[in-house]
């Protein structure tokens, strides 16, 4: 599989505080914009692996101590927005996946 | 206990104790065999609360069982029946319809019945008793017809009798042989304090009449002639002049009765066959009647533990200790209330302007409470009864438990100085040491404890005790009662609310910087964008709101099991019209939406993919119809019946009063769902008792009922208030949400909420309808602007291009979410299963096998 840069929305496609989703290469990306002031974003599978279904993009954004989490939408699960792993001690995880900002732009480079 | 399986109980009488021997026996077996025989025409209910039947209260409600509950606690019963003979030696009892059952254990819980004096005349029309809900019918049929009621007695009974007569609306009279009333509970400066603040409130006493004959009247119906010459003219008369015991079945069956009646137990509650029990208002135990429910209550879970298998358990007597409210005066009185005690001293406290008299009896030997009486102010009784009832050692000072705390500290007893058998909750019989248990076994809060050890489920009188007790236990074991909402604000829900409000905070970004720290959390978020449009109500889906709310209220859809969405618009009332119906099933056709009808009398349109939402709502719109919010946790809908308008048992317009209520409160963010309901006539067709606020119409007006929900643990709602006009209503109504709005927890229902109060339902009366806290005005105003800013989310969203932005699944691609896959039943989509999603796989196109299977392996690396 590549696993170049691919860029796929602009910034002001993001929303602040909340997901977004991008289908990139087939498959369903999250991209969460945890900056309040300036844009700061992370990207995860949006495969509920508990809930079976995609939608974790439409989850609210946490913070645990000072880890950043995602919390599913469906039954409120919540995985790391550090490594994916999950804070209620569930075997399931999320993929990571890199992310950048450049002029504008997001480029997300997949995970296998 | 497989040996039980063949016992066979019979119990005679179904009043409250023999539905508590019931279900005592139920709870400890499931296999004894019980049959019920009761003389009345129904299944118990609450005596104690009977003049509650003239406010509004029904059979119903009264009821503490039903048919079908007995029917699935495997219990027999035959009503209207009556005992006329007992075989004790072939052991079987039969009946006046001939029926014969036998038994291996046989209670007689028969109660008792009012005496009559004997009076010349006294068995004529519009003489009747006060003790079931047949008399009960009787006095409001009397009362219809009558000016004047006489009440005969002036004890507890008669009292609550009087309170009855003047809630019929009559003009009502106390008649009481003795010099003062109450003379069991009270002494005699305690009995003329409580005549005259009774007498305050309208209704006259007499005392030291004896009541000769009655005779036709001349402004009244009769005229009751008295000892010593004088007179009294009345309609009606009700005698309340104390009990008798039942034991008629027991004097026939040579079964020992006292020389004054009473069958005559031992510590078992066995009578002289040990077979045979008796409990309740028809036994005699150590030449004693008791006439209260408590002890009755006792002797039922004795007689329970002893038929299964408990033998040790005994009956020793209990305490008489009385706290009431009698039309609205409070009375109470502890122990040796007359200080008969040999070398008893007494303290006693009068206010004569405020009708208010205390009075300890100590005994001076051991420096302890042995009496207490109390007239107008019963506020001390709780920690009076606790140091009576576990002897504890008076303060230095004992009269400083009577005065007034602003002419000294009057020392409050702590709930750590109660030893652990002390009673917290005479109903239930609940110790202080079962508090303790149900905290170690990880009961964490009040509702908790209240669920598991039933205490003060009863009267609710120990509620202030028992949440003292509570606190002061979880404090002893380190725990911080904390009621900080998350890790993000060390503040309670009421605190940011309060914060939000005084502070004009607008955002949550602004709430966190000043006041919290982190990110926030799915806890605090939805709590505080809940707050932020309770006070505000502004936009939810405005960008500096959108990432706080809840999975539901940021589509403004309800998510389903796929990650598809429910839509429902609103239908106020459960009234639509033809053309909107089918303006609906257009759009549910052309979306191919699964449709189907919710139990709040509107429809729900199922498998809306999110980029679908504002397209639909689009036609929605269009079609005149606006958000039901049923994602929101706000009002949902106010169901109502037909009403008076087509029904022929209506009294009232409901479904005017229903839509109107509804076009009110939409939108109303709040800690949870609310749901209301409105009936038009007591049938309750619209089972507004099951709402948080429940309206039902009478002949008057309208009453309101607060507090009650369905779900996982159904509540019944209270009855409010009674009789009001629409304009009361709806500022009760403002009230009480708003109300709710303010103080309640985050998730947390109406009735949990007002559990959890100190106070409860009279509480909550006190604020709402008497303005005790000052705060009506307040509420309503902000009542006022929620109703004044009102939206509909939907038309604000599908205007605003930013928030349609928002829906979609992919920001860069306009293709589907593959992994939605429906299949056809009964006509109409339902998601697919996973076996059938591998199913169809396999002969589906590349696009979608590809996108879902990449997508799950992910998830498994």
């Amino acid at each position: 599989m590549n696993t170049q840069w691919i860029t796929i929305c602009k910034t002001q496609d993001l929303v602040k505080g909340s997901g977004v989703c991008a289908l990139v290469n087939g498959r369903q990306v999250a991209l969460f914009n945890l900056g309040l002031a300036q844009a700061k974003v992370v990207a995860t599978s949006n495969w509920d692996p508990i809930g079976k279904a995609n939608v974790m993009y439409r989850g609210i954004i946490g913070s645990e101590s000072n880890t950043p989490y995602i919390a599913s939408p469906l039954h409120k699960q919540r995985y790391s927005l550090l490594d994916g792993a999950s804070l209620d001690g569930n075997s399931e995880t999320l993929v990571m996946h890199q992310v950048k900002l450049e002029d504008q732009n997001v480029l997300v480079k997949l995970s296998h | 206990m497989s040996s039980l399986s063949q016992v066979k109980v019979v119990v005679v009488g179904n009043g409250m104790v023999g539905h508590q021997v019931v279900e005592q026996l139920r709870q400890k077996s499931d296999e004894v065999q019980i049959t019920v025989i009761a003389a009345e025409a129904r299944l118990a209910y609450d005596r104690v609360h009977l003049s509650e039947y003239f406010t509004g209260k029904t059979a119903e409600q009264l009821a503490l069982t039903d048919e079908a509950q007995y029917q699935e606690m495997n219990v027999n019963f035959h009503l209207n029946t009556r005992v006329t003979n007992i075989e004790r030696k072939e052991k079987f009892v039969e009946t006046d319809s001939g029926q014969r059952f036998s038994y291996d254990k046989l209670i007689l819980a028969t109660g008792s019945y009012p005496f009559v004096p004997p009076i010349t005349r006294h068995e004529q029309e519009h003489c009747l008793v006060y003790r079931t809900i047949e008399d009960l019918e009787a006095i409001q049929a009397s009362a219809d017809v009558s000016k004047v009621g006489v009440v005969v007695g002036g004890g507890l009974l008669g009292l609550e009798a009087a309170n009855a007569l003047k809630q019929t609306g009559l003009e009502t009279h106390v008649v009481e042989f003795a010099p003062q009333l109450m003379g069991v509970q009270v002494d005699p400066t305690g009995g003329n304090v409580l005549k005259s603040k009774i007498e305050a409130l309208g209704v006259t006493v007499h005392v030291q009449k004896a009541t000769q004959v009655i005779k036709e009247g001349e402004t009244s119906r009769y005229r009751m002639e008295f000892a010593d010459g004088t007179f009294l003219e009345t309609d009606m008369i009700l005698f309340s002049a104390g009990i008798r015991p039942c034991d008629q079945i027991a004097k026939d069956n040579d079964l020992e009765v006292g020389p004054r009646g009473g069958i005559i137990i031992n510590n078992h509650c066995q009578t002289n066959d040990d077979d045979i029990y008796a409990i309740g208002e028809c036994a005699l135990w150590n030449n004693f009647i008791f006439g209260l429910v408590a002890p009755g209550y006792t002797m039922a879970r004795v007689v329970a533990g002893n038929i299964c298998g408990h033998p040790q358990e005994q009956f020793t007597g209990a305490d008489m200790s009385t706290k009431l409210k009698l039309m609205g005066v409070d009375v109470g009185s502890i122990g040796d209330a007359h200080a008969k005690t040999p070398g008893a001293l007494t303290y006693t406290y009068e206010n004569q302007p405020e009708g208010i008299y205390k009075k300890l009896v100590i005994s001076e030997a051991d420096n302890k409470l042995i009496g207490a009486v109390l007239v107008g102010d019963n506020s001390d009784y709780d920690t009076l009864l606790q140091y009576a009832l576990n002897g504890i050692d008076l303060p230095e000072f004992p009269e400083q438990l009577i005065l007034p705390t602003s002419r000294g500290d009057s020392p409050a007893l702590g709930a750590d100085a109660l030893p652990n058998e002390a009673s917290i909750c005479s109903c239930h019989n609940v110790s202080k040491g079962d508090i303790i248990a149900a905290v170690d076994a990880g009961s964490c809060d009040l509702g908790a404890i209240k669920q598991c050890t039933k205490a003060s489920t009863g009267c609710g009188g120990c509620s202030a005790l028992l949440k003292n007790v509570f606190e002061s236990e979880l404090q002893k074991r380190g725990v911080v009662v904390s009621t900080d909402i998350c890790e993000h604000f060390s503040y309670s829900r009421q605190d940011l609310f309060n914060i939000v409000k005084v502070g004009k905070i607008k955002t949550f970004h602004d709430l966190l910087a000043k006041h919290g720290q982190g990110l926030g959390c799915e806890i605090c978020k939805p709590a505080v964008g809940s707050i932020l449009a309770s006070v505000w109500n502004d936009f939810v889906l405005q960008p500096d709101h959108v990432g706080l709310q809840d999975t539901n209220d940021t589509y403004l859809a309800n998510m389903q099991k796929d990650g598809t969405y429910s839509v429902v618009p609103r239908v106020a009332g459960g009234e639509i019209t033809p053309a909107k119906l089918i303006a609906l099933g257009q759009v549910a056709q052309r979306y191919q939406l699964y449709s189907k009808i919710t139990g709040g009398q509107r429809i729900d349109l199922f498998g809306a993919r999110v980029e679908q939402l504002p397209l639909i709502w689009q036609e929605l719109i269009k079609a005149g119809f606006e958000t039901g919010h049923a994602y929101a946790k706000s009002l949902r809908t106010v169901k109502s019946c037909v009403g008076s308008t087509w029904c022929r048992f209506g009294v009232q317009d409901s479904v005017t009063q229903a839509i109107d209520i509804e076009n009110r409160y939409k939108g109303l963010r709040s800690p949870h769902k609310l749901k209301m309901a409105v009936s038009g006539c007591t049938r309750e067709c619209a089972e507004a008792q099951s709402k948080d606020v429940g309206i039902i119409a009478t002949e008057n007006g309208w009453n309101m009922y607060v507090c009650g929900n369905g779900g996982m643990k159904p509540r019944h709602a209270d009855l409010f208030a009674t009789d009001l006009d629409t304009e009361t209503l709806i500022r009760y109504i403002d009230r009480f949400l708003m109300f709710y709005v303010r103080t309640a927890d985050r998730l947390q229902r109406t009735s949990v909420w007002m559990e959890n109060m100190e106070g409860g339902l009279e509480y909550l009366k006190q604020v709402i309808i008497d303005d005790s806290l000052g705060l009506a005005d307040e509420l309503e105003a902000q009542m006022q602007h929620v109703v004044e800013t009102y939206q509909c989310e939907w038309n604000t969203a599908i205007q605003n291009p930013t928030s349609v932005k928002r829906f979609r699944q992919f920001v860069n691609s306009d293709e589907k979410d593959m992994n939605i896959v429906f299949v056809e039943e009964r006509g109409q989509i339902r998601p697919a299963r996973e076996s059938e999603k591998v199913e169809l796989s396999l002969n589906a196109d590349e696009g979608f096998s590809s996108a879902n299977s990449t997508d799950k392996a992910e998830a498994v690396v």
